[in-house]
């Protein structure tokens, strides 16, 4: 649709050009809105990124550095202080191996469980699917803070609260990422897997083979979401631990935050704790940047 | 599939697919049954009971309490109301705050990088997400420090000689600093001496404290890049062939925004809104990194009242009651918003001008 609608602005925009000439357009004009337009955007620009060069410097001063000159790009004088502690002083590794591990199951999981009951919503016939798409729609409408309580109880309840296995087995799965796998599967042809069908193959064989691997755009959205989602997630490990040895980043810097927030000191090694936990999610936004913002991309190669 | 009987078609290609059916969907419907669906029922019951957080929900020391933690948050006239009005006037005033300046922050940088002709769009375009993918955590950390009494924030106001507040710790209304600028320190006696939910309505109005600005605004940072890609996304599925017909009809810049784009952008805008609804209602990463409610509650919100009651006060009943008041409030509002924007007839007065020269739009 996009390629018939490029052709058409290519072709007419002899006249558009006539046209702007003909309204006594200015080059000047122009010319001063474009430098207005970059000015804007340069600015904008500025305040989305300064705070965080602000972050990374400041989490390599001295803590009297970061206090007397918070908005210096650059350090007085260099100090790896903050990184150190964290790292040879603290639970700051634990708290990292804690979010790794999390966050590899609970993505290895989503990905699985998701194109799962997303493949047999989409495709598979059999009765109480349509029940069952309508709980789905209820549930992806129930706010995740009215959660908190609730999910206590049931991981209470169970016996399991204080492990791994209450920190990963209730976000293996997510309503949304159902959704979003249920409407890749429906835009795809079935011919190739009625093939197979035909040929005699399981469905899950079927499914695990030739549709899963045809999956891989929704896939890719899947890991980017779940991987975002679980190693930003608060709310769910406050209420599901709460011992040292099983807290995660989030927690841990929380923590961290409020704990010393009177002395207003110790800002470097907040900052680098900060800092730290958004290279991870950083580094996966830089790999799938294409992904993310697909829509811009596609269309700007001409 | 030609088959020629629903026997033969059942026996034969689809032979099995009700049981993989299930077994394919079973994952999903135990895990969101048992953390989703059974958690939320029996919160239910703590709503309703005196559930003290020691033993089961279900044991025999627990009893049925009816509406009793409702009633304590609308109308007991004790502190759990109190807080609870602290708590949702604070959040109503984020939330009025928050979701239109993030819609048309997101809306006019989507307009501005969605330019043709562009140099660095990619460059723009990943500066402004990028406060998007971090966690709320790291950001709250961040804003901490800039936000600080001597912090960058502040220092940047000095220069242009303003006197930055104390942020974070700062639990003065924005609009009641406001109002006495012009030596208005008391409100009428109407507005003092009525309450609503256990706070009177100066109090209301006084708008959102300083520390909660800081809140706010942070919110429109870390929002407004994920809502762009929406709108560019939108915005690129346009078809450019009526935006053509409005300039060849003479429609200047301005009027081709509001007249042709940002209509055809009603079910984007939609989006946008209610995600940011359901968003903001929902604050409490923020206030439990940062401020715990403080300073004096300004920046106690529904989602971290019900946390503390619960978790901290060992009253589970009011604050799962909390959790399902809030959760009304959010349908609410989303139903309420959704009648808003719905899709309306034009009336005849707006149409009566294409009415009256049905020639005039010429591009036939």
């Amino acid at each position: 649709m996009s390629t018939t609608t490029r052709t058409r602005e290519r072709t007419v925009s002899p006249s558009r050009r006539l046209r702007a000439l003909s309204r006594e357009k200015l080059p000047n004009r122009a010319v001063a809105g474009k430098s207005l337009l970059y000015a804007i955007l340069i600015v904008l620009a500025m305040i989305y990124i300064a705070p965080f060069l602000i972050q990374v410097a400041t989490s390599f001063k001295t803590d009297g550095d970061a206090a007397s000159n918070p908005m210096s790009l650059l350090p007085q004088t260099w100090s790896t202080a903050a990184y150190e502690r964290l790292f040879l002083n603290s639970d700051f590794p634990v708290w990292f191996q804690n979010s790794a591990i999390v966050t590899v199951f609970v993505t290895l999981g989503r990905v699985f469980f998701n194109s799962l009951a997303g493949y047999a919503l989409a495709r598979l016939h059999f009765r109480g699917r349509n029940v069952i798409f309508a709980l789905l729609i209820a549930v992806m409408s129930v706010p995740g803070v009215v959660l908190l309580i609730p999910k206590f109880l049931v991981i209470n309840q169970l016996g399991i609260y204080d492990t791994y296995v209450a920190m990963i087995v209730p976000l293996l799965t997510d309503a949304a990422g159902v959704f979003i796998m249920k409407n890749f599967f429906e835009s795809i042809p079935a011919s190739v897997e009625e093939q197979a069908r035909i040929d005699g193959a399981g469905t899950f064989r079927v499914f695990w083979s030739i549709v899963l691997p045809m999956a891989r755009p929704a896939l890719v959205t899947i890991i980017i979401l779940s991987f975002q989602g679980s190693w930003n997630e608060l709310s769910h490990f406050i209420v599901a631990t709460q011992s040292p040895e099983l807290t995660t980043l989030t927690k841990g810097v929380a923590s961290l935050a409020s704990g010393q927030l009177s002395q207003g000191t110790q800002y470097p090694l907040k900052l680098a704790a900060a800092a730290i936990m958004t290279i991870p999610v950083a580094v996966m936004f830089f790999i799938f940047q294409k992904r993310i913002m697909n829509t811009t991309d596609g269309a700007v190669k001409e | 599939m030609s088959t020629p009987t629903r026997t033969a078609r059942r026996s034969g290609l689809r032979s099995g697919e009700a049981a993989s059916g299930w077994l394919f969907t079973a994952p999903m419907i135990i895990l969101l049954g048992m953390f989703l669906v059974i958690p939320v029922l029996m919160a239910l019951w703590v709503s309703f009971s005196d559930w003290n957080g020691r033993g089961s929900p279900f044991g025999g020391t627990v009893s049925f309490v009816g509406l009793d933690n409702y009633s304590a948050l609308v109308g007991g006239g004790g502190l759990a109301e109190q807080d609870f009005g602290t708590a949702l006037r604070n959040n109503a005033w984020y939330v009025l705050l928050v979701v239109p300046t993030q819609t048309m922050l997101s809306l006019l940088l989507a307009v501005l990088v969605n330019r043709q002709i562009l140099r660095g769009r990619g460059f723009f375009r990943t500066a402004f997400y990028f406060p998007s993918v971090t966690s709320s955590v790291a950001i709250t950390v961040l804003w901490l420090f800039l936000f600080s009494a001597s912090g960058a924030v502040n220092k940047l106001l000095a220069f242009i000689g303003i006197n930055g507040p104390n942020w974070f710790n700062d639990p003065s209304g924005v609009l009641h600093n406001f109002l006495g600028l012009f030596g208005v320190e008391t409100g009428p006696a109407a507005l003092t001496g009525n309450t609503f939910l256990g706070i009177s309505f100066w109090e209301w109005l006084a708008g959102p404290s300083v520390a909660m600005s800081a809140f706010i605004l942070m919110a429109v940072f870390t929002t407004s890049g994920t809502f762009m890609l929406l709108f560019i996304a939108a915005l690129q599925n346009l078809s450019g062939d009526v935006v053509e017909a409005a300039m060849m009809d003479g429609a200047n810049g301005w009027q081709r925004f509001w007249r042709v784009t940002l209509p055809q952008l009603r079910p984007t805008l939609f989006t946008v809104l209610t995600l940011g609804l359901i968003g903001a209602w929902q604050v409490f990463d923020q206030i439990y990194t940062g401020t715990q409610g403080g300073p004096g509650k300004t920046t106690l919100t529904p989602a971290y009242l019900s946390y503390q009651a619960a978790f901290t006060n060992q009253a589970w009943g009011q604050g799962a009651a909390i959790a399902f008041i809030l959760f009304v409030i959010i349908v609410a509002f989303t139903l309420f918003q959704r009648w808003l924007l719905a899709e309306r007839q034009v009336s005849e007065r707006r149409m009566r001008p294409y009415l009256q020269n049905p020639t005039s739009g010429g591009s036939k």
